[in-house]
């Protein structure tokens, strides 16, 4: 069995660490900070933590004037709330300004399971992508999250990170992690599935699946949605015979909404985009959740199966 | 770095200057807003030329006090000030609002001596919050203003940001409120009243200081006491008129978001010798 992780912990271990190591960086958390697991950082650093109470808004604007003083911010909250409660403070104070503000948004996507659709952001990423400066990681497992937090932490400028609510299985033999630079997964030049998040690992059970049907798959885990790593999506173009982009998202607005711009600008290919069509989420656990979407391993299969010629 | 005190006539001379480059850069630029510009200029001219630790020739400058306009469509008033404080060359004011020009028509961190934009109201009481915060963190004693509208108070992110002020008891954060009565729609009592909102304030946790938005002597001594009041923000909720300075500006709603014509300015200048 392979290993699985909460996001959610690794990034509060991480904020933990780059707190000792940095004294500049501050958090925000608006009452969620137990479920955001930013309580680590509070705890050892009560000082370089605001807890904002339910209030997105406020928290946003104000990560944006300890921005302008010089500090890194890191904020978080539940991500229908990151992105949509406080869209236009995100928009006016951090990303026109260009602050060094770092939304680290958890709860993402319909695997947030019984909350519902309330809580459950389907357009979040659609939200961040359309904000000049704004860079935008989903990454595609527990350790992965690391090396989102530090890029974040390390590079100048706003980021929105996506992370999930449950444990996800950790996707071995990925590479280096480069800012905007996409991770192949799999070899293969029949198809190229195109995924991030949770979808990379679900999308690993069907290239397995394919290779047994002798179709060899191409698997591209994007982690950084901005800037999108252009290269490597015109060579999958180039290379396979069709695109399959997989996300826990809405099919408009986010990854293949990105993959779509780029393959239609550049070098015309038909793509297959699996993610949520023009409906919300509901109450379920994850796992029947992404059955119920289409959005499982043997789903991609048939996705890939049914539009290859 | 302490800048030079001026005396209340020569604070009194400096407001009028910096009312008629706003008139003069509105007429140039052809739009922008006047009214909340002139009703505020005796707050902001007062704040700058005897308040605020500041040097143009370093604007990043740690331990400058800093200052934010909420209310972003005065931006006319707070570009005088800093042209006229010596941030960039007064020229620059006639390029307001034109396409490449530092000078945007809503504040923008490309002019020298501007933090953080603003346009979208309601923000800027949280931003100064943000960056009373990182003062506390750093044990810096710099300060912390911002202004903010009366038509703006009706957001309510500006209620989160002064519930949350409060609860933070940033003593270094002073917010000023242009209460000039009016906005876009007619009158704020009449669009949606604030009323009763020095007790508002009080209740949300605040010092609260009432003014004569106008008169220099009271506008320092309310900068003075918040100063001193320690455990909590203070607010100067500062009454003012609209359109101040020019006869046919004052309390007319249409000069909220209408330059002035050439003929108008002439006029307003006229009025401002």
């Amino acid at each position: 069995m392979a290993e699985q992780l909460y996001q959610r912990d690794v990034y509060g271990e991480s904020l933990l660490k780059l707190g000792k190591l940095d004294k500049n960086i501050i958090v925000l958390d608006a009452d969620l900070s137990c479920s955001t697991k930013t309580c680590f950082f509070a705890k050892e650093f009560p000082d370089r933590f605001f807890n904002f109470g339910v209030a997105e808004q406020n928290m946003m604007a104000a990560a944006a004037g300890l921005a302008a003083c010089g500090k890194t911010v890191f904020v978080s909250t539940f991500a229908v709330f990151a992105s949509g409660r406080a869209w236009d403070q995100v928009r006016t104070s951090i990303s026109y300004n260009n602050f060094n503000v770092k939304i680290v948004a958890t709860h993402a996507g319909i695997t947030v399971g019984p909350d519902g659709a309330s809580h459950q952001a389907l357009e979040d990423i659609a939200l961040m992508r359309v904000l000049p400066n704004m860079n935008i990681i989903v990454p595609c497992d527990g350790p992965q999250t690391a090396d989102a937090i530090y890029a974040a932490a390390n590079n100048p400028g706003p980021f929105y990170i996506r992370l999930g609510r449950p444990k996800i299985t950790t996707v071995e033999n990925k590479g280096e992690f480069k800012l905007g630079k996409a991770q192949v997964i799999a070899e293969g030049n029949d198809v190229a599935i195109i995924a991030c998040g949770v979808m990379v690992s679900e999308a690993l059970l069907a290239v397995k699946s394919l290779a047994q049907k002798s179709i060899k798959a191409r698997l591209i885990n994007m982690h950084t949605i901005r800037p999108l790593d252009n290269e490597i999506i015109l060579k999958s173009a180039r290379e396979t015979k069709l695109i399959v982009v997989c996300e826990e998202h809405n099919v408009t607005g986010g990854l293949a909404s990105g993959v779509d711009e780029v393959v239609a600008e550049n070098f015309p290919k038909k793509v297959i985009r699996l993610g949520i069509r023009n409906r919300f989420g509901q109450s379920g656990e994850p796992a029947d959740l992404l059955k119920e979407y289409n959005l499982t391993g043997p789903d991609i299969e048939k996705a890939v199966l049914s539009n290859i010629s | 770095m302490a800048n030079k005190q001026l005396t209340v006539a020569e604070l009194e001379d400096k407001a009028k200057e910096i009312r008629r480059l706003i008139i003069e850069m509105l007429a140039r630029a052809g739009s922008g807003h006047p009214g909340g510009s002139l009703s505020a200029t005796d707050l902001v001219t007062a704040l700058y030329f005897n308040v605020l630790r500041f040097d143009p020739k370093n604007p990043q400058w740690p331990d400058r006090d800093r200052f934010h306009m909420s209310k972003g469509h005065c931006c006319p008033l707070w570009y005088a000030v800093l042209a006229e404080t010596g941030y960039f060359p007064k020229e620059e004011l006639l390029t307001l609002r034109q396409l490449g020009s530092i000078l945007q028509g809503h504040p923008d961190r490309g002019t020298p001596g501007i933090e953080s934009a603003s346009g979208s109201l309601g923000q800027g009481l949280s931003v100064a919050l943000g960056m009373s915060l990182a003062a506390k963190v750093d044990k810096k004693d710099y300060r912390v203003y911002v202004l903010v509208g009366d038509g703006e108070s009706q957001e309510g992110n500006i209620w989160e940001a002064a519930m949350a002020a409060a609860h933070f008891s940033v003593d270094n954060l002073c917010a000023i409120l242009d209460y000039n009565g009016f906005q876009i729609d007619g009158k704020v009592k009449e669009i949606m009243n604030l009323e009763p909102l020095s007790a508002k304030w009080q209740a949300f946790g605040w010092n609260t200081i009432e003014i004569d938005g106008h008169n220099m002597q009271e506008i320092l001594s309310a900068y003075e006491k918040a100063k001193t009041v320690k455990g909590r923000p203070t607010i100067i909720i500062a009454r003012t008129v609209k359109g101040k300075g020019v006869s046919f500006m004052e309390n007319v709603v249409g000069f909220h978001g209408r330059a002035p014509t050439k003929e108008e300015a002439a006029k307003a200048l006229k009025e401002l010798e």
